[in-house]
Order: structure tokens, then sequence, then C-alpha cells
């Protein structure tokens, strides 16, 4: 097996395990980690096809740093959001966030 | 130099507002009512730096692009965001912490902005978030209300995950093509199975921001435990700015592969509008019925676009510019309504009419051009948007849409009757509005009344595409 095929197997395996996490997870910060993973999965994508399979062009690695440094931004956000909440309802848990429903 | 600037003429202008209000806060605190003053004054800045004729060109190479048409999409968003913030002028006067909202707003139109004009997969993304994280500050801006907390909370896991599943879908798509140019995407589609499976995570990501169904569970929710100006924003300024750049990537970087999205279309078209109309019907409270009134707006929009036809880009850039009238237009009511006295529940409004009668009339106007109502600008609107859906000979899908229309008119026409026909157990008091809330409202209103009536609008827009 080449090393292109190992890594997007790694890439989407990455992908499909924080798919997983964020549907099934109840606490917050754990969905937080599963929504990075999906994030790192697509960036390692991006590298691997960079390196490769397009090498003339840095396309891939360029949007590759761009996840990573957006994914902090959304990261400090979330967490954030998440210690209001805490404050607010005493809970990370998805169960608890119940006062809005139709 | 001079020629960058005129083709970045709304961003830099844009940005020098933002950073007004970053500086702002570093001199002596100053009354609400005068930050938010300065706030009206550099939109309408911004708003007339937007009209300095400017030739179409790209910058960066081939990352930010523009054309008139691009231009005259920014135009609408920034004067949607004028008459917004107009509105909720008394939200705004109560709050200790205007600048940040005005920051906050600007850097996500900035986002939109860019996001319009993006010619790449790069900026493309850089873009949305820029667009999407500021709001989900927003969503909590009331840091005391646990709706508040909890609506920011859905907003930012649901805007992570759909950036997760996009990203996802741009990563395949680069490794099936090696660009992630716009100009040069087109040329590389062969609708492989990689390439297709792309489409649809790229898809999947446009949907949750546009709200279709089934990737709407978030917009409610969110509609309802944010201010009364972020829902607006959210549901008008965003959501345009999303229909116009997903316009740009259907029918110019997917174009190779219609035949694949044209499916995906019809589907989420279909269920869009049932999901939307069903759940509207049984809606009490006012922000929630508006949000998913404007899911079922979305469905529309993508009746037209799934035609494939070149004059479907020009209806649904026309009907965004309509349903930003009415969409504002009610949400202005609402907004007043639920900053003067706190209530957003139907039966609160029962017999608006008699307390209120100006409220009333613009609030039933608004809703009159969601519905579709001849001679309001919606029935303009939905006209062209059905005729371009109709060109892609897919009747079934136009008749669908057009039963909707049906259903759609019950619930708009049970507000309607609640504010002028029912008799209220406990009255609303008499709302006086200030004058930035009543140039708001004139200038909705009569955007309803005109943009239909008076047909240079569409013709201006469908010369442009």
């Amino acid at each position: 097996m080449d090393v292109l095929n190992f890594l997007l197997i790694t890439a989407s395996g990455l992908f499909f395990i924080g798919v997983y996490g964020f549907l099934t997870r109840r606490n917050l910060l754990t969905m937080l980690i599963s929504a990075e993973l999906m994030l790192n999965g697509a960036a390692l994508n991006l590298v691997a096809f960079n390196r490769y399979r397009w090498p003339e062009e840095l396309d891939g690695l360029f949007l590759a740093v761009f996840i990573v440094a957006i994914a902090a931004a959304e990261a400090a956000l979330l967490i954030a959001i998440v210690l209001r909440l805490y404050r607010n309802t005493r809970s990370v848990d998805v169960s608890d966030i119940t006062e809005l429903k139709h | 130099m001079i020629e960058a600037l005129l083709l970045m003429k709304h961003e830099m202008s844009l940005t020098v507002a933002a950073v007004v209000f970053l500086l702002v806060r570093l001199g002596r605190t100053r009354a609400a009512a005068t930050y938010a003053r300065l706030g009206y004054l550099l939109l309408g800045w911004c708003l007339l730096a937007g009209l300095i004729p400017a030739p179409p060109g790209q910058l960066f190479a081939g990352l930010f692009v523009t054309s008139s048409l691009v231009s005259m999409q920014k135009s609408f968003l920034t004067f949607g965001l004028l008459l917004l913030l107009l509105a909720s002028d008394r939200w705004l006067r109560r709050h200790d912490y205007v600048p940040e909202v005005f920051l906050l707003l600007f850097s996500s139109l900035l986002g939109l902005f860019f996001l319009i004009s993006s010619g790449s997969l790069l900026m493309f993304y850089l873009a949305l978030e820029l667009a999407t994280l500021p709001i989900a500050a927003l969503c909590n801006f009331d840091l005391q209300r646990r709706q508040a907390s909890e609506a920011a909370t859905k907003m930012i896991l649901s805007s992570a995950f759909s950036s997760g599943i996009l990203l996802f879908g741009i990563s395949l798509l680069y490794g099936s093509t090696g660009t992630l140019h716009f100009t040069e995407l087109p040329q590389r589609l062969n609708g492989s199975a990689l390439q297709v499976t792309a489409l649809v995570l790229l898809f999947t990501g446009f949907a949750f921001k546009l709200s279709v169904v089934p990737f709407h569970l978030w917009t409610a929710d969110v509609y309802e435990g944010s201010p009364v100006p972020v829902t607006t924003y959210l549901s008008v300024i965003s959501k345009g700015g999303m229909v116009f750049i997903f316009c740009t990537a259907l029918y110019q970087v997917f174009q190779p592969l219609q035949a694949y999205w044209h499916v995906l279309l019809v589907i989420t078209a279909a269920a869009t509008l049932l999901v939307g109309n069903l759940f509207a019907l049984r809606q009490e409270n006012l922000k929630r019925f508006l949000a998913f009134s404007s899911i079922a707006q979305v469905g529309f929009i993508l009746v037209a676009l799934s035609s494939g036809a070149e004059l479907a880009r020009a209806a649904a850039v026309y009907f965004v510019l309509v349903y930003l009238f009415s969409n504002i237009g009610a949400f202005a009511v609402v907004g007043i309504i639920s900053a003067a006295t706190g209530k957003e529940r139907l039966s609160d409004y029962r017999g608006l009419y008699r307390s209120n009668p100006r409220l009333s009339w613009a609030l039933a106007l608004s809703l009159f051009s969601l519905a579709g109502i001849p001679p309001t600008a919606g029935f303009f609107g939905k006209f062209f948007l059905l005729m371009s859906g109709a060109d892609g000979r897919q009747y079934l899908l136009v008749a669908f849409a057009a039963v909707n229309m049906v259903v759609a008119l019950y619930y708009y026409l049970r507000v309607v009757r609640a504010l002028f026909m029912e008799q209220p157990e406990a009255p609303l008091p008499i709302v006086t509005t200030v004058l930035p809330e009543r140039a708001a409202l004139v200038i909705s209103v009569a955007g309803v009344l005109i943009t239909g009536l008076f047909s240079g609008a569409y013709e201006t827009i469908a010369r442009l595409i």
C-alpha cells in the first residue's frame, strides 16, 4: 500500500470518527473535539493530495494552514459560548439544552 | 493601487467602518444613541462608496473576483443591514455594548462580501467562516438569557459540523482536480464518482447555511433564542449572501455536473417547501413562525435554481431583493413590539390593529408580500422564480410549489386575521415609534409596494447576469 492510500484512509477514518462522535456524544466539549477531528481529516486529505498527487502548486497546503487557524478561532468562540451556557444552566450536556423546542 | 481600491470599494469602506468601532471604545464612553448614530452614518457611507462605478476585475491572483452583478449584490446587502439596524434602533439604544454589535455585524458583512466575490475555494472557506463566527457571538448577546446561550450553542455547533463536511468535500474535489480556482474547476470536472461525492458534501455544507431541509433543524431554535436584529440578519442578509454564492457555485463552478445537482435540488426543494410550510402552520411564536416561513421561501429559490435556466439566477437575485424588503418589514414590526413590550407570541398580537394601526398595516403588507399576493413585490418575485423553474420543463415540481403557495397563504393570513379581526384579551399598549424605526418601516413598505410594480428592477438584474 503506497503512502497516499494510507494517508487517505487515515483522513477518512478521522473524518468519520468525527462525524460519529458528533452525532452520538452528548457532552458539548466532546462534540467540539469531534468537530475538530472532522476538520483535521479534511486538512490531512488536502496535504496528502497536495504532496503526492498535485505537487506543482501549494493550494492544498495553504488551505490546510488556514483550516488550522480557523479551527482555533472556532474552538475559542465555542468554548466561550459553552462557558456562558454552563453559567446559565449548570450543565454542558446537550440533553439539558431543551428550552427551545418546537 | 487606486484600481485595487476601486475594485474592493465595498470591502475597503466596510473595513474602515469596522476599525472605527474597534477604536471607538478607547475614548471615553458615550451614550448608546451616539454610537448607534455613528453606525448608521458609517454604513450610509459604505452604501455611497459602493455606488462608485468600478470596472469588473480580479485581484490576488484570482482569489477575489468582482463584476457589476457582484457589486450590486453587495450594495443590496449593505442596504439591508442599514435598514435592519434602523429598525432595531430601540434595541440598540438599550444596550451598553453597541460598538461591539456594530463591530461584529460589520465583520460578518465583510465576510459575506468576500464570500460573494470569492474566486477560489480557499477564499470561499475563509469568507464563510468570517461571515458565520461573529453571528454566533451575536446570538449570545443577551448574556444572562438562557435561551440566548442555547441559540448560540446550536448555531456554532451546527456551523462547525457543516464546515467540517464542506471542507471534506473541498478536499475530495481538490484531490480529483488539483485546483481550487473557480475558473479552472469546470474544465476539470468530468463526473467521476469522487467528484460527485465532493459535490454532495459541498451541497450539504451549503444546505446547512441556507437551512434547506433536512439540514434546517438549527434554524428555528437559533431564530427564536437570538435577539430580533440578529434573527433578521440571519434570515435576510446572511441567507441572501449565501443564495448569491450558491448561484455562482451551481451555474459557474459545477455547471458540468448539472445532471447530478439537478436531482439534489429537486428533492431538497420539494422537501424544503413541504416541511417549511407544515411546521409554519403550527407555530405560536412569531419569530419561530418567520423562521419556518423563511425555510419555505428558500424552497422556492431552489425550485427556480434546479431548472438550470440562465434566467433562474436573475430571478433568484431579484427574489432576494424583494425578500429583503418584505422580511425586514415583518421583522421590524416584531422587533419594535418585542423591544417595547417583550411580547412575541401570536396570541399577544390579537387586535393589534385597534391600538397600533400603522404597525399592523406594515406587518400585514410585509406578510402579503411573503405570501406572494399581488400587487406586492412578493408576487412578482415568486412569479419569476416559478417561471424560470418551468423553463426546465419540470412542471410537476412547479405545480407542487404552486400548491405550497396556497398552503402558505393560510398561515400568513392567520396572522393578518389575528391582527385585524380578533378581539384581544389583554390588548397591547400603544407603541410609539422613533424616527429611525419609522424610516425603516416606510422604506421597507415602499420597497414591498414599488419593487414589484416598477419593472426596471428585474430587467436591470437580468441584464447584468
